[in-house]
C-alpha cells in the first residue's frame, strides 16, 4: 500500500500539486486520472522520487520516501517496476536484452536461471518468438509490452504506469490493461497508472482517484463514477457523445433490472 | 548573469562528476561497457584519424619547404620542423578538436536521446546509478584509447611527409628522413600524448554531461550536441595553453 500526504509540489512560483491525499491498495489496479496538464506525471514522477516534492509524505507499507538517504532510495527502487509513457526501451539492446538487464545488474542468479525468468516474462506479455528484434523493430504496443515484461521481472512490489495506452488502438489498449490488471492481481502488486483514456477507466479502475488543477477532487471506483454528482468529475468522464450513451444506458439499464 | 550562469553550470559539472566517478555496481557489466566503448569510440575513430593525419603532415611538409627555402637554412629544417610541428601540436591538440566534433557530438547525441526518451529515467528507476553505469565506461575507453590514436596521428602523419618527399621534387627523401630524426627530443612525445589524456577526458565528460542535461525533444538533443562540441573546443584550446606553459617551460 501507498499513502500520500499532503503532497505538494511548485515550479517557478506555479503551483502544480495542492497538497495531495490519496491511497494506493496493494492487489489493486489504482488509476490516477485527470485532464492534460493538470499534474498526473508530476504526481507519478514524485511517487518514484524522480521529481523532488516541496513538501508532505509518500509513505511505501510504511516507509517515508522525502526522507530516505539515496541508498534507501536504491533499494526502494529495486522493489519498483515503471512503465514510461514512451516505453523508454533500451535501443542497443534486443528484445530479450532489455528483459535481462534488470535481471542481470541486480541478481546473482546464473544466466540459465535469468534466461528462463526473461522468457518467463516475455511469455507472461505474449512475445515469445520476438526475442531477438530490438525496440525499433517491433510495433508501440509491443514496445509496450516488452517494457511491462522488463518491469515485472523482479517480481516488483510496487508497478507504476505513466498512461500505458496512449498512442494504441482501442484493442490494443484492452489488452494493455487487461494485461496490467491480471499481474496486478496474480501477483498482488500495488499498482499505479496514470491514464485519461476512459476505456481504462471504466474498465479497470477498481480505485481511481480524480486530480483537477492539481487538486483531488474526487476518489471512488469504476462503478460509483456512473453515478457521481461531481459536476466536474462528469464533464472529464463523459465528455464524448458516445460516453454519455453509455452512462445513460446504464442508469435507464440498472433501475430496470433488479439489483443482485 | 553571465558570469553566474556559468558558475551554476560548472557546479553542476562538478556535482555530475562525483556520480560518474562512484564505483559501479557490477564490475563485470562496466568492463564489458568499456570494450564496446573501446570500440565505438576508439576503433571506429581510426580511418578518419588516419585520413586527416596523412594529408595533414604532407601539407605541412609542402608548407614548410615553400616558407623556409633559404641558402641559410639546413635542408633537414623541413623534416625536423614537420616532425616538431606534429608531436607539439597537431596530433594532440588539433587531432582532439577533430575528435572533439566526431566523438563528442556523438556521446552528446546519444546519452541525450537516452534522456528524452526517458532511457534514464528508466535506468534511474531500476536503482541504478545512470550516471556512472552510461558515462564512465565512455570516459575510461576514450582515456585508455587516446594514445593509441596519438601515435597512429603521428605515425601517418610523418609518412604522409615522407610521400611528398617521395613523389615530388620538392625535398629529397634521404633530406627529410635525416630531419626527421636530428635533434630528436623525447620529451616531446611523452608531452603530446600526456596532453592528449587530458584532452580526451574533457570531450568524454562535457559531452556526457550536455548529453545528460538535455531536456525536451530531438531538436534539444541537437542543440546539446552542438553545445558539447563547442564548450569541448574551448576547453582543449585552454588546457592547451596551460598545459603547454606547465611542461615545456
Ligand atoms: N519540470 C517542469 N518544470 C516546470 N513546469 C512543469 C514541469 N513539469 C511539469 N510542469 C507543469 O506542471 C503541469 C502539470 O504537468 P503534467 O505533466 O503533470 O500534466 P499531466 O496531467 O501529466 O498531463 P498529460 O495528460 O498531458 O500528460 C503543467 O502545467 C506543466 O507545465
Ligand atoms: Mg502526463
Amino acid at each position: 500500500m501507498i499513502e500520500i500526504r499532503n503532497l505538494k509540489k511548485s515550479f517557478d512560483g506555479r503551483t502544480v500539486l495542492h497538497g495531495i491525499d490519496a491511497t494506493f491498495e496493494t492487489g489493486k489496479t489504482n488509476l490516477i486520472i485527470g485532464q492534460s496538464g493538470s499534474g498526473k506525471t508530476v504526481l507519478m514522477k514524485s511517487l518514484v522520487g524522480l521529481i523532488q516534492p516541496d513538501s508532505g509524505e509518500i509513505l511505501f507499507d510504511g516507509r517515508n520516501l522525502p526522507t530516505m538517504t539515496s541508498e534507501q532510495i536504491s533499494d526502494l527502487r529495486k522493489e519498483i517496476g515503471m512503465l514510461f509513457q514512451g516505453s523508454a526501451l533500451f535501443d542497443s539492446e534486443t528484445v530479450l536484452g532489455n528483459v535481462l538487464f534488470p535481471l542481470m545488474m541486480f541478481t546473482d542468479k546464473s544466466h540459465e536461471e535469468q534466461m528462463e525468468r526473461a522468457l518467463f516474462c516475455l511469455e507472461r506479455v505474449k512475445l515469445t518468438g520476438a526475442e531477438k528484434k530490438y525496440p525499433s523493430e517491433i510495433s508501440g504496443g509491443m514496445q509496450k509490452r516488452v517494457a511491462i515484461a522488463r518491469a515485472i521481472a523482479l517480481n516488483p512490489r510496487y508497478l507504476f504506469c505513466d498512461e500505458p495506452n496512449s498512442g494504441l488502438d482501442p484493442r490494443t489498449s484492452i489488452v494493455i490493461d487487461e494485461l496490467l490488471s491480471d499481474i496486478t492481481h496474480e501477483y498482488g502488486i500495488t499498482t499505479v497508472i496514470n491514464t485519461h483514456d476512459m476505456n481504462s477507466v471504466l474498465g479497470i479502475g477498481e480505485n481511481i482517484i480524480f486530480i483537477k488543477d492539481g487538486y483531488r477532487e474526487w476518489v471512488g471506483d469504476m462503478t460509483q463514477i456512473y453515478n457521481t454528482g461531481n459536476e466536474a468529475l462528469n464533464d472529464f468522464v463523459f465528455a464524448t457523445r458516445l460516453f454519455k450513451q453509455v452512462r445513460d444506458y446504464v442508469a435507464t439499464h440498472e433501475s430496470r433490472t433488479p439489483q443482485r | 548573469m553571465g558570469l553566474i550562469s556559468s558558475l551554476a553550470t560548472f557546479g553542476r559539472y562538478c556535482l555530475f562528476i562525483k556520480r560518474v566517478f562512484s564505483v559501479p555496481d557490477r564490475w563485470a557489466v562496466y568492463g564489458r561497457r568499456t570494450v564496446t566503448e573501446i570500440s565505438k569510440l576508439g576503433i571506429d575513430s581510426i580511418p578518419l584519424v588516419l585520413i586527416i593525419s596523412v594529408f595533414i603532415g604532407a601539407v605541412i611538409t609542402i608548407q614548410m619547404q615553400l616558407n623556409i627555402a633559404s641558402p641559410l637554412i639546413p635542408a633537414y629544417s623541413v623534416g625536423l620542423a614537420t616532425r616538431d610541428i606534429v608531436l607539439l601540436e597537431f596530433a594532440n591538440s588539433i587531432l582532439c578538436l577533430i575528435l572533439a566534433g566526431k566523438v563528442g557530438s556523438n556521446i552528446a547525441s546519444e546519452i541525450g536521446t537516452m534522456r528524452v526518451t526517458e532511457q534514464i529515467d528508466a535506468l534511474e528507476i531500476m536503482g541504478i546509478n545512470s550516471a556512472n553505469y552510461l558515462v564512465l565506461p565512455k570516459i575510461t575507453a576514450f582515456v585508455l584509447f587516446m594514445p593509441v590514436l596519438v601515435v597512429l596521428s603521428i605515425a601517418t602523419a610523418l609518412v604522409g611527409g615522407y610521400l611528398v618527399a617521395l613523389v615530388t621534387d620538392l625535398i629529397s627523401v634521404n633530406r627529410y628522413v635525416y630531419g626527421l630524426q636530428a635533434l630528436f627530443q623525447e620529451w616531446y612525445v611523452w608531452y603530446g600524448l600526456i596532453k592528449s589524456l587530458f584532452f580526451a577526458y574533457i570531450i568524454a565528460s562535457i559531452s556526457s554531461f550536455y548529453g545528460y542535461y538535455a531536456h525536451g525533444g530531438a531538436l534539444d538533443v541537437g542543440r546539446a550536441s552542438t553545445n558539447a562540441v563547442v564548450s569541448s573546443s574551448v576547453y582543449i584550446l585552454l588546457f592547451d595553453v596551460i598545459l603547454t606553459k606547465l611542461l615545456l617551460q
